[in-house]
């Protein structure tokens, strides 16, 4: 277990200042446990076993160490000695060595790792481990840490047994900490170079930009391409084209390129100039001056006031608050726009308020980007305390509702968290893109075989013509002018190596059959698309306002391919957006009928209301029956325990109230008050917020909140409440009380918690409680089967002795440096015990609109949904019921083992009944092919067979896949899976979200789509082709992990069936398209070069050769990529199974490429043998020639492309019939130039009818089969998007004037 | 037009969600172009459209093809190959050596009008498996050179024609080396048949590609004669036998203009050609023809033309009506849903 590894590893010895072993293995513990919830326990088992082990111990013995600790303390840090207390069977070693360890010193800390090495083999696995976890990590950095820790947790426990050593208080090791001088930057900044608080995010200056833009452009496979072919231009023997003009289309990309990386990187200086020149309250001399942030250095203390933004990574020194509270809003860094509590350590934070000088020592971990974690001590004062995640405010972060905070630099500039977190996720790839690699392999093989042919050719004429070589007149092996030269060879190398150049040579000329163009094509339409996604008004999402976001650019057409949708629920399909629906108080249930509550209170409670100078941000319904029991003067039981109720859901809870003044909104209503202010309650949970919402609809507004009282509105009376002490909810208890001394010196401790965790601490021995109890568990049963989400309240008073007790403990708890939570835990329970019911809450998260819709109609498109869920399998199964996702008529598998052998059974089991076949790995695809014509053809089939198949649905919870996922048994799950309709995973693990999607990305083709809002889901997303995330209420990790984000799911519907389906129908057909044009052009050059005695010589000129792809007809596909439609979004989401058309892969596929060549084949024949026969025996010249044919070539590709379009725009018009246009220009004018050969050809081509039918002729004959093909294939076999465009054109009738309709309306 | 009225429509509305609550300012700003709904024309096969499109190019092409097929026949054209009969019978044996010697290559060859021909009539040389296209040829020439005397010195793209004893040859390059050097004179009944040189090269090249100003230089002056040798008082504008030449050939078989007879023929002519038979095919088999031709609105004789639209023209008429039985005998009614896969299945009925 112990390690001499981290001390061996820092061979500088200037790095650590301390010699003690056992700060190595405590930076061990301490790490590990930062990292263990980051990195992935599939990956490494050991490693984070290990981490958690040593975390487990190191919080057991805390306290132990910490006493000791604190006598020890000594001037520096590099004598400390530290008490370990080892259990393991190296322990005498180890003492022996803690003994020797304040003897040595700095310099011999190199030799102390050396010296224990040999002895630690036992230690090299787990270090080794140790490692790879931390690699890991860095990769999974952003998989959600907190999801995962309830995973951890299992594990950790079945391995806890095996301690071997023990810990003391997270002691940071030497290697891995920094030492942060309080209000010292000078010292602190003297020993290590860290970071001045200076941002760049821009990646060039003006020096480097050129360099180093070109070595990152360079990196492009496409441009190296480019570069090859310039340079073998560059070559006398292969000077095929002008040696400019060969480097043109290269420099042309790299300036397009360049241009827009400068600009780019301009904005971000100009960004990152703004953002160092702000100011801040900086601590000098004394005095807190104003501040340049760049200037800023780790050490220094900052002053920030309220609503400024934290210039740099801080620890709270102290607060304008005195208990050392701090609100911060972390909007920028995670997204979250709840406010944040953070705390300043007690300590600091009365010595700031004493006056005192600040001045201490804090040790810190590296930076990392974990925005979660944080792991320091600070020595102050001499005293010494631990610091945490709620110690540190964050860059980027804005302060809130406190006036003003004072904290210590500890991470600057680019070492802070949010810029560590800055990177982008990694890119995918779309799966067209890698099918057309395939393609344009085949294409260089055609490329290959020209330049081949054309080399044998020039060898054998070589070869017959080998002794007139001297005496041809075209052609000239040596030289005969007298000079100096005279009877030197000219360009000829002898006939191998002619051949050899001239293979070379014609790979110049035909280089563009690799359609390099296309990548750049198809990033702008790409560029395009998204516009378009973004643009969309129908995935604007009115209640979040926010639009939808492409987050990658590269996979907009696997939107229209996609097979599998993986969702989450709570977020996804729901709204996690709580709301309070009913309520058993005292044993009654309510909460039937709800009325609003502004409406109630014109009738008959206006009293209450007029006294109100605040409303609330949002309305709330309510139960008339429990208001009118409210408002009762009766005094009973009933009447106090509902006043007790509410006052628990206002009062139990960490949520904030934030007052706003909003006069304008206020007088516009019928009473009009002076200052109303509007109040909007901030609190990490939803549930919480939703509650303390409906307490106030009841009347019972909290109205402040500090960490000392709390004021709570009662019907217009404002009751001040001490709060005594207040126990935060921990997954352990499942509950939260709240400890609070009433305005008459009542002292009552109010408990909500999850029912399973609050029925045990009831108290017993009353029988009317009794009653009250059962009524209350009868309500809850029916609350959670209707799909609510559960609370139960309860309360009690406590005696004077037992609040002292409890003070005492608590006291001793919460200031408590090691094991607090444990501790608090244990004081929680003395008073967590008798409590009296009061009653249970109800709350239902509530569906997103059109769910079920979009779940309905994205099946229609053959699309599966798969609903991964954290959440209970009867939650899971009523919102899947809810959803229309389960229907009655399904015939439920559901899989619940708890061993393997069970699963095992289980599946098989599901499988033999419903008459799964098992598939072996070796048809895997043919197997996928089969599915997808089943799936295709359900209906028939079924028939066909005479069978009704009951659809099947599979319920699957997270502790059997542990066991089907992580043994052999996946096959099984597979085949189970795809046969069934539906598949529900419930109380799944992040990872195990993973996993189940990479099951299917594995196993077969078909594409997969991840949809989830929460950090829970990034590690889903990330995995699967295409990840979406939901801007909702869960924060941004998923958003920021994600390719596309939108505000609703059922939006999913829109971005799938319509854009999806144009991205993916656009794309294929641009990249068919190009391959054609490209190619088309290139056999065009190769036959005319079979006509020249193989001497790669081009009818056309160099600038037409290079401006075909960049002029001439690049404009029209990159047009037509992003604007044609096939047919509209109405008829698409009419016709959900249209979609069909995607996930088969008809737009584009090896049969259609190969059509397309030989399509290609043809043209390129026309185009090249028509006028070789109409000027057969005629006086043309190469250049009149040369202009016909690039005349010829992109008339011809350009209606070839009209041909395709579907929907003609202005736009594509000008763009088509422009490019045709533009040609004719740039034939003119190269043909104006006196110094080029071509000089005047168009002229006098033009005057000649012979040069017009020709081009007629060609654009025909090129173009008749295709046509053909066409209208045979749309007369005899139309698809089905054929079908539907002819429906939605011809019978457009009463649909025509929707659209405008829709416009205005929308 | 259509694109006005989506304009104003689109500003109505950026209008209208200005007054919107600030929250929706995020919302995306509605017009047609954005929302992918601007006016378009959306073409469809439907059978109508498939026929009158096959109609109309066969309307169009079967009249264009019988016209050119008429103009193509009223050219006369008289093609005569001199180059094996041009060279004595005993030397047969050795051609390449007979035209390398300096003997006498005077050659006589009577051709036989058969049809009238109307002046102008063209007299044409034709070479046969001569790759002026051929890349070295192609590109070495120097147009700067031909074009001012200020560029006489660039001659770096004619290599390996380019310099004699370190002086510029002009006109440089292989192709002006190897310019034709054959010459034709005509007689009809004894009278000399005027062939006229004047205006033979294109008016652009004489009066922008080649200067006035230059003239030829060391031309031919190597130790191997690549053909005609030039006046050297006579500026590169003037000689149109040189522009011609330069004009390089597309194709490995080519014509080029040598003059135009300004004088009819009649049937029966007979017309005798007095040829100097100096250039030297023999070494690559090329052959040499003459070729006296009159034109057409269309050119010069060729019927591939007019063949070629009258097929593609029937085969479109025949097209058109295949469609159209196609479409009177099992017609599908478009758009019809119930030929959607899903619905077309056996057993979906």
């Amino acid at each position: 277990m112990t390690s001499g590894q981290p001390l061996l590893q820092s061979s500088d010895p200037s790095a650590s200042s301390q010699p003690c072993p056992s700060c190595g293995f405590g930076s061990l513990g301490c790490l590990c446990s930062n990292d263990s919830f980051s990195s992935s326990i599939i990956n490494d088992p050991q490693g984070n076993l290990f981490g958690l082990d040593c975390l487990e111990k190191g919080d057991k013995d805390l306290s132990v160490g910490d006493t000791r600790f604190h006598s020890s303390v000594g001037e520096s840090f590099g004598s400390v000695e530290t008490t370990q207390q080892f259990h393991s069977v190296e322990t005498p070693r180890i003492e022996r060595l803690s003994l020797e360890c304040p003897t040595h010193e700095n310099k011999r800390l190199v030799s102390w790792g050396a010296m224990e090495l040999p002895h630690s083999n036992s230690s090299n696995t787990p270090s080794a481990s140790f490692e790879i976890s931390r690699g890991s990590s860095v990769v999974h950095a952003k998989v959600g840490s907190r999801a995962l820790s309830s995973l951890h947790d299992n594990k950790s426990q079945r391995k806890s047994r095996h301690k071997s050593s023990q810990f003391d208080d997270n002691v940071l090791c030497e290697e891995d900490a920094r030492f942060i001088y309080i209000n010292d930057p000078r010292r602190t900044n003297d020993k290590y170079e860290f970071t001045g608080n200076e941002i760049r995010t821009s990646k060039y200056t003006l020096i480097t930009f050129l360099p180093k833009n070109l070595f990152i452009q360079f990196h492009r496979v496409a441009y190296l391409y480019f570069l090859a072919i310039a340079a073998l231009n560059q070559l006398p023997p292969l000077a095929v084209f002008g040696r400019t003009v060969s480097l043109f289309p290269l420099l042309f990309v790299l300036c397009v390129t360049a241009i827009k990386d400068g600009y780019e990187d301009w904005r971000r200086h100009r960004s990152d100039r703004n953002e160092n020149n702000r100011e801040a309250l900086v601590l000098q001399s004394g005095h807190f001056q104003h501040k340049r942030w760049k200037k800023i250095r780790a050490g220094e203390v900052v002053k920030i006031c309220a609503d400024e933004t934290i210039p740099c990574d801080m620890v709270l020194l102290g607060t304008s608050d005195p208990s050392g509270i701090a609100y911060i809003q972390t909007m920028n860094l995670d997204g979250e726009s709840n406010l944040k509590t953070r705390y300043a350590r007690q300590e600091t934070s009365s010595a700031l308020s004493e006056g005192c000088t600040i001045s201490g020592l804090i040790r810190c971990e590296r930076p990392n980007r974990n925005i979660y974690e944080f792991t320091a001590n600070m020595e102050f004062n001499r005293h010494k305390f631990s610091l945490s995640q709620s110690n540190i405010v964050l860059r980027g972060c804005q302060l809130k509702n406190t006036d003003w905070i004072i904290g210590v630099v500890v991470y600057a500039g680019q070492e802070t968290k949010a810029m560590l977190n800055s990177a982008a996720s990694p890119s995918k790839r779309s799966k067209l893109e890698s099918y057309m690699n395939r393609e344009t392999l085949w294409l260089s093989i055609f490329l290959f075989i020209m330049c081949l042919v054309v080399a044998l050719g020039m060898g054998l004429w070589l070869a017959r013509y080998k002794d007139q070589l001297d005496t041809l007149p075209y052609y000239r092996k040596t030289y005969f002018t007298h000079g100096k030269d005279y009877g030197k060879r000219y360009k000829y190398y002898g006939i191998p190596m002619e051949i050899f150049f001239s293979f070379l040579s014609s790979i110049i000329v035909f280089q563009i059959m690799i359609p390099i163009s296309l990548y750049i094509t198809m990033e702008l339409v790409r560029l395009g698309q998204s516009y378009f996604m973004i643009g969309d008004r129908h995935m604007y999402d009115y209640s979040s306002g926010s639009r939808f976001q492409c987050r990658s650019l590269n996979i907009n057409e696997d939107l229209g391919q996609v097979r599998y949708i993986f969702s989450d629920k709570t977020g996804t399909l729901t709204e996690n957006k709580m709301e309070f629906q009913r309520a058993s108080v005292y044993g009654k249930n309510y909460g039937g009928s709800l009325v609003a509550a502004d409406q109630l209170q014109k009738e008959n409670l206006s009293a209450a209301a007029a006294h109100r100078r605040w409303k609330l941000k949002s309305s709330i319904a309510v139960d008339p029956k429990l208001m009118r029991l409210l408002h009762k003067d009766s005094v009973g039981d009933e009447r106090i325990a509902v006043h007790e109720f509410f006052l628990t859901l206002a009062a139990c809870n960490t949520v904030i109230p934030i007052r706003t003044c909003d006069r304008s909104s206020s007088c516009a209503e019928s009473q009009c008050h002076e200052d109303v202010e509007t109040i909007e309650y901030q609190g990490e949970s939803p549930d919480e917020q939703a509650l303390v919402a409906a307490a106030s609809a009841y009347g019972y507004t909290l109205f402040e909140r500090t960490s000392g009282h709390i004021v709570i509105d009662v019907n217009g009376e404002k009751l001040r409440f001490d709060v005594l002490g207040l126990h935060e909810f921990d997954s352990l208890r499942k509950r939260m009380s709240v400890v609070i001394r009433f305005p008459n010196d009542d002292v009552k401790v109010l408990v909500k918690g999850a029912d399973t965790s609050m029925f045990s601490i009831l108290a017993k021995d009353n029988e009317r409680d009794h009653h009250v109890r059962h009524a209350t568990q009868c309500h809850l049963t029916e609350y959670s089967s209707q799909g609510l989400r559960t609370l139960v309240v309860a309360a009690r008073d406590l005696s004077e002795a037992e609040l002292e007790l409890w003070q005492c403990r608590f006291d001793d708890a919460s200031t408590s440096l090691t094991d607090r939570a444990t501790k608090l835990r244990q004081t929680a329970a003395l008073i967590e015990c008798d409590l009296n019911v009061l009653g249970a809450t109800g709350i239902e998260d509530k569906l997103q609109d059109g769910v079920p819709e979009a779940i309905e109609s994205l099946r229609q498109a053959g699309i599966k949904v798969w609903v991964l869920t954290g959440d209970k399998q009867e939650t899971a199964i009523s919102i899947g019921l809810s959803c229309k996702l389960l229907t009655m008529d399904m015939e439920q598998i559901i899989i619940n083992g708890n061993s393997e052998n069970e699963c095992r059974k289980l599946l098989a089991d599901a499988k033999a009944k419903h008459g799964v076949k098992t598939s072996d790995g070796g048809n895997r695809n043919l197997k996928c092919n089969k599915n997808a014509e089943i799936d295709y053809l359900e209906i028939s089939e079924g028939k066909k067979e005479g069978i009704v198949k009951v659809p099947l649905a599979l319920i699957i919870d997270g502790n059997s896949l542990v066991y089907i996922l992580e043994k052999d048994l996946e096959s099984e799950l597979f085949d189970l899976a795809t046969s069934c309709k539906v598949v529900l995973c419930c109380r799944v693990a992040p990872l195990q979200k993973a996993a189940i999607v990479d099951l299917i990305k594995s196993r077969t083709d078909d594409m997969t789509l991840a949809i989830g809002d929460g950090a829970n889901d990034v590690s889903m997303i990330q995995m699967a082709d295409v990840g979406v995330g939901i801007c909702g209420q869960e924060g941004r990790q998923a958003v920021m992990a994600s390719d596309f984000a939108m505000g609703q799911f059922r939006f999913l519907n829109r971005l799938l069936l319509v854009h999806g389906h144009w991205n993916y129908q656009r794309i294929g057909y641009l990249v068919l398209y190009n391959f054609y044009r490209n190619a088309v052009f290139v056999l065009m050059l190769f036959w005319y070069i079979l006509c020249t005695a193989f001497s790669t010589t081009s009818a056309l000129t160099d600038w037409s050769s290079v401006f075909y792809s960049v002029i001439y007809t690049s404009v029209p596909t990159i047009v037509v990529g992003t604007l044609d439609k096939d047919l509209s979004h109405r008829t698409l989401l009419q016709y959900p199974k249209l979609y069909g058309a995607g996930y088969r892969q008809e737009a584009y596929n090896m049969h259609l490429f190969w059509i397309t060549m030989a399509d290609t084949l043809w043209q390129s024949l026309v185009l090249f043998s028509i006028p070789l026969f109409i000027y057969k025996e005629s006086t043309i010249d190469i250049w009149s020639m040369g202009s016909l044919w690039t005349i010829a070539v992109v008339i011809l590709v350009n209606i070839h492309l009209a041909m395709d379009v579907q929907r003609w725009v202005f736009i594509t018009h000008v763009a088509v019939w422009g490019s045709v246009i533009i040609t004719f220009a740039c034939m003119v004018v190269l043909d104006s130039i006196p110094v080029f050969p071509n000089y005047g050809t168009i002229y006098h081509l033009a005057k000649s009818p012979t040069y017009w039918l020709t081009i007629l002729l060609i654009i025909v004959i090129a173009l008749l089969p295709r046509f053909l093909f066409k209208v045979v294939h749309q007369i005899f076999w139309p698809s089905d998007i054929q079908i539907a465009r002819e429906a939605e054109i011809l019978r457009r009738g009463p649909d025509h004037l929707r659209p405008r309709l829709d416009g205005r309306s929308s | 037009m259509s694109n006005n009225t989506a304009s104003s429509s689109a500003g109505a509305n950026g209008s209208a969600d200005s007054a919107a609550p600030r929250r929706n300012s995020k919302r995306p700003k509605y017009s047609r172009f954005t929302q992918q709904e601007l006016p378009a024309c959306k073409p469809i096969l439907t059978p109508r459209w498939v026929i009158s499109a096959f109609m109309l190019v066969s309307i169009i092409f079967v009249p264009i093809g019988i016209a050119s097929l008429f103009a193509s026949r009223d050219v006369v054209e008289i093609v005569d190959r001199s180059e094996t009969a041009c060279i004595p019978a005993q030397n047969r044996s050795d051609k390449v050596g007979y035209i390398q010697s300096s003997a006498d290559k005077t050659c006589n060859r009577t051709l036989r009008v058969t049809k009238r021909m109307k002046q102008p009539i063209y007299v044409y040389y034709q070479l046969d498996n001569f790759y002026q296209n051929h890349q070295r040829c192609v590109k070495s020439r120097s147009d700067e050179q031909l074009r001012s005397r200020s560029g006489e010195n660039e001659t770096s793209s004619c290599e390996p024609e380019d310099v004699i004893n370190g002086t510029a040859i002009v006109p440089c390059g292989l192709i002006a080396w190897s310019l034709f050097n054959d010459t034709y004179s005509f007689s009809h009944n004894n009278q000399q048949l005027q062939v006229n040189k004047k205006g033979i090269s294109w008016k652009s090249d004489r009066d922008h590609k080649f200067g006035k100003d230059v003239f030829p230089k060391n031309f031919q002056n190597g130790s191997l004669k690549g053909g005609a040798i030039l006046n050297t008082s006579i500026p590169l504008s003037d000689q149109e036998d040189l522009i011609v030449w330069m004009r390089t050939a597309a194709l490995p078989t080519f014509r080029k203009l040598y003059g135009k007879i300004e004088q009819d023929l009649l049937p029966n002519d007979e017309i005798l050609v007095t040829l100097e038979n100096n250039y030297n095919t023999y070494s690559f088999n090329g052959k040499k023809k003459l070729v006296l031709s009159t034109t057409s609105w269309l050119g010069g004789k060729n019927d591939f033309l007019g063949i070629a639209y009258l097929i593609v023209g029937g085969l479109c008429f025949f097209l058109a009506m295949c469609f159209t039985v196609v479409y009177l005998v099992k017609p599908r009614r478009l758009g019809d849903p119930s030929y959607l896969s899903w619905n077309r299945t056996p057993g979906g009925r």
